[in-house]
C-alpha cells in the first residue's frame, strides 16, 4: 500500500480539509471578519463539488473496510452538489440571524462533518465502518436540529430525534451482532457468501432493517419525522429530508442487493408491506397538515415509500431507478424547501394559508414552488414523472402489478395535496398576501441551481443512461 | 470463556437486557431514564459482540474491536443527548416526557 492509494478517498479528504480550514478560520479571524465564513465555506465546498466531476478509479482501502466505485462516486458528487445548494439557500438566514451570535462556523462544520459521515456510510465495506458512518451522519445533524437554542420546539425536536435515533442504531447494532453470530465476519463481501436463510439470520435482518428504516423514515418508524422537521431550522429539515435520507436509501439498497440477497424471499414480503403502509400513511397524514414543514415531512415519507418500489426488482434496473429517483427527489425537495426558506426568512410565515395570493405578488417564487411540487407529484414533463415511471417499470418487471396499482392510486392522492398548495398560491386571493420581495443573491443562486437540476435531470436522458451503465458495480 | 457457563445463558441475558431497554424506552416518563434505557440497548449489543467473539470465533478480534467502537460512540451520543436535555431544561424547567408534546400528529 502506497500513499497514492489514499487518492481513492479523495472526496473524503477534501471534506476533511474543508473542516480543518474552517477551524483555522474560526481561530484566526477577528470579530469583523466573522461574516466572511459564509462565502469562504461555500467556495470551498463548490471547489470540492467541482473536483467530484473528475474521473475516479474504483478500489478498496484498509483491507476492504472502505471501497469506492463509479456508482458511489457519482452519488457522492450528487450529495455534495445538494449540500452546496443547501448552503447557498441558508447563507442569508445565517447572515441575518446567526452571525451576530457568533455561531455561523459551527453550522458549516456540523453540516460538512455530517456529509463526511454520509460519504463513509455509503462507502463502507464492513459493518464497523457502516456504523461509524451512520453515527457521524446522525450526531452532527442532531446538534443542528437544536441549533435554535432559544426556541422550545427546536429543543423538543432535537430530544425526539436523538432518543429515537439512538434506539434505532441500538436495534441495528443488535441485528449486526446476530449476523456476526451466524457468519463470523463483519465484512459485506464475505458475509454475502456465507449468509443463508435461517431463523436467526432473518431475525437479525429484521432488527437491522428497523434501524435503517428509521433513517429513511419508513412507516412503523416514521413518528419522529414531522416533529423534528417542524422543530428544526428549515435548512436542517431540508438536509434531513434529502441528504441523510438519500444516503440511507443508497446503503439500504446496496446491502439488500448484496449482503442480504440470500434472504430475498423473506425481505421481499417485509418491503412489500412496508411500501404500502409508508405510501398510504405518508399521503393521508399529509392531507391534514397546515404547516409547510410538516406537510413536506409527510410528503417525504410518502416519497420514501415510492423509492422502495425499486427494491422489488433485485437487478441493475432496480438500483438504477432508485438512484435516478433519489437524484430527482434531492433537487425537487431542495427547491421546495428553498422557497419555504425564502418566504419564512422574509416574513416568518410557514402555513399553507399564508401562501394565498402569492402568485400575484411573487410570481417567480410561486412558479418555482409549482415546478418543485409538480416534480414531486410526478406530472409528465418534469423529472419526477420519469423517476416514478421507471420505479413502476422496475416493480412491474417482476410481476408486482397490484403493488404498482396501489402506488398509482397513491400518486393520485399525493397530487391532491400538492395541488392544494398550488391552488392557494395561484387561484386564491388574499388581502394579507405576502408582499413582493426580492431574495438576496445567495438564495436566488440556490433556487436557480435547484430548478436547473429538476429540469436537466428530467429532460437530459444521458444521465439515466450513465447511471444505468455504472450501476452494475455491486451486482457481479 | 467462562467455565461452566455456556453461550446460551449469556445470549439469554443480553436478549433480556435488550428488551428491558426497549420496554423502558416506551414506558419511562423522564427523559434521563429514557436515555438510560437506550444505553441498556447499546450495552446489550456490545456484550453480544464480545461474547460471540470469545465463544464462537476466538481466532479473530472483529467483535471485540466492534464493541470498543460501540462504547466510544455511545459515549458521544450520550454526551450530546444530555446537552440537548439540559438545553430543554433551561427552556421549560422540566425533563418529563409529557412536557415535550406540544408538537403532535
Amino acid at each position: 500500500m502506497n500513499l497514492e492509494s489514499f487518492l481513492l478517498m479523495r472526496s473524503e479528504i477534501g471534506l476533511l480539509a474543508i473542516l480543518l480550514l474552517l477551524i483555522i478560520f474560526e481561530i484566526f479571524s477577528n470579530k469583523k471578519q466573522k461574516a466572511a465564513v459564509i462565502p469562504f465555506a461555500i467556495i470551498l465546498l463548490a471547489i470540492n463539488t467541482a473536483l467530484g466531476f473528475l474521473p475516479q478509479e474504483s478500489g478498496e482501502l484498509f483491507g476492504g473496510m472502505f471501497r469506492t466505485n463509479a456508482l458511489l462516486y457519482f452519488f457522492k458528487t450528487t450529495l455534495s452538489f445538494g449540500v452546496l445548494i443547501l448552503l447557498l439557500q441558508s447563507a442569508d438566514w445565517l447572515k441575518a440571524k446567526v452571525v451576530d451570535e457568533n455561531k455561523a462556523p459551527e453550522f458549516f462544520m456540523l453540516i460538512i462533518s455530517s456529509l463526511l459521515g454520509a460519504y463513509f456510510m455509503i462507502s463502507a465495506g464492513d459493518f464497523l465502518m457502516f456504523y461509524i458512518g451512520l453515527e457521524l451522519t446522525t450526531l452532527p445533524v442532531t446538534a443542528l436540529v437544536a441549533y435554535d437554542t432559544y426556541k422550545r420546539i427546536s429543543a423538543e425536536g432535537a430530544v425526539k430525534y436523538i432518543l429515537s435515533s439512538a434506539l434505532a442504531s441500538g436495534a441495528a447494532l443488535f441485528g449486526v451482532s446476530l449476523l456476526y453470530a451466524t457468519t463470523g465476519t463483519i465484512y459485506f463481501d464475505s458475509m454475502a457468501e456465507i449468509l443463508t436463510s435461517s431463523n436467526l439470520s432473518i431475525l437479525a435482518f429484521v432488527f437491522f432493517f428497523s434501524g435503517l428504516a428509521f433513517k429513511t423514515s419508513l412507516v412503523p418508524f416514521h413518528f419522529w419525522t414531522a416533529d423534528v422537521y417542524e422543530g428544526a431550522p428549515i435548512n436542517v429539515a431540508s438536509y434531513l429530508s434529502v441528504i441523510s435520507k438519500g444516503a440511507a436509501v443508497l446503503i439500504l439498497t446496496i446491502l439488500l442487493f448484496t449482503v442480504f440477497k440470500s434472504l430475498m424471499p423473506a425481505w421481499n414480503k417485509i418491503i412489500y408491506i412496508v411500501t404500502i403502509a409508508t405510501m398510504f400513511i405518508g399521503n393521508l397524514f399529509a392531507l391534514r397538515q397546515q404547516n409547510m414543514k410538516r406537510f413536506l415531512a409527510y410528503s417525504s415519507i410518502a416519497q420514501a415509500g415510492f423509492i422502495l418500489l425499486g427494491l422489488m426488482s433485485v437487478d441493475q434496473l432496480g438500483i438504477t431507478t432508485i438512484i435516478y429517483f433519489v437524484a430527482i427527489y434531492i433537487f425537487s425537495n431542495l427547491a421546495a424547501f428553498g422557497v419555504v426558506q425564502a418566504i419564512s426568512s422574509f416574513s416568518d410565515k410557514e402555513n399553507i394559508d399564508d401562501y394565498e395570493g402569492l402568485y400575484r405578488t411573487n410570481p417567480k417564487l410561486s412558479l418555482l414552488m409549482m415546478l418543485a411540487l409538480f416534480s414531486l407529484a410526478g406530472i409528465p414533463p418534469l423529472a419526477g414523472f420519469f423517476g416514478k415511471f421507471f420505479l413502476y417499470t422496475a416493480a412491474a418487471s417482476q410481476g408486482y402489478y397490484i403493488l404498482v396499482f396501489i402506488a398509482v392510486v397513491n400518486a393520485t392522492i399525493s397530487l391532491y395535496y400538492y395541488l392544494l398548495v398550488v391552488r392557494a398560491m395561484f387561484l386564491r386571493q388574499s388581502d394579507s398576501a405576502i408582499p413582493y420581495f426580492r431574495s438576496p443573491f445567495y438564495m436566488r443562486l440556490g433556487l436557480i441551481l435547484a430548478a436547473i437540476g429538476i429540469l436537466v435531470i428530467g429532460v437530459y436522458s444521458p444521465i439515466y443512461d450513465y447511471i444505468f451503465s455504472i450501476s452494475n458495480s455491486f451486482l457481479n | 470463556m467462562i467455565a461452566g457457563i455456556s453461550i446460551y445463558e449469556i445470549l439469554t441475558l443480553t436478549s433480556i437486557l435488550f428488551f428491558i431497554g426497549v420496554y423502558g424506552f416506551f414506558t419511562r416518563e423522564n427523559l434521563i431514564t429514557v436515555l438510560m434505557s437506550v444505553e441498556l440497548i447499546l450495552n446489550a449489543s456490545a456484550v453480544n459482540f464480545v461474547l460471540i467473539n470469545t465463544y464462537l470465533y476466538p481466532d479473530l478480534l472483529q467483535g471485540a474491536v466492534f464493541s470498543i467502537f460501540i462504547i466510544a460512540l455511545a459515549a458521544a451520543e450520550t454526551a450530546l443527548a444530555i446537552a440537548i436535555i439540559i438545553n430543554l431544561y433551561k427552556l421549560i424547567y422540566s425533563v418529563e416526557v409529557k412536557d415535550t408534546e406540544i408538537m403532535k400528529y
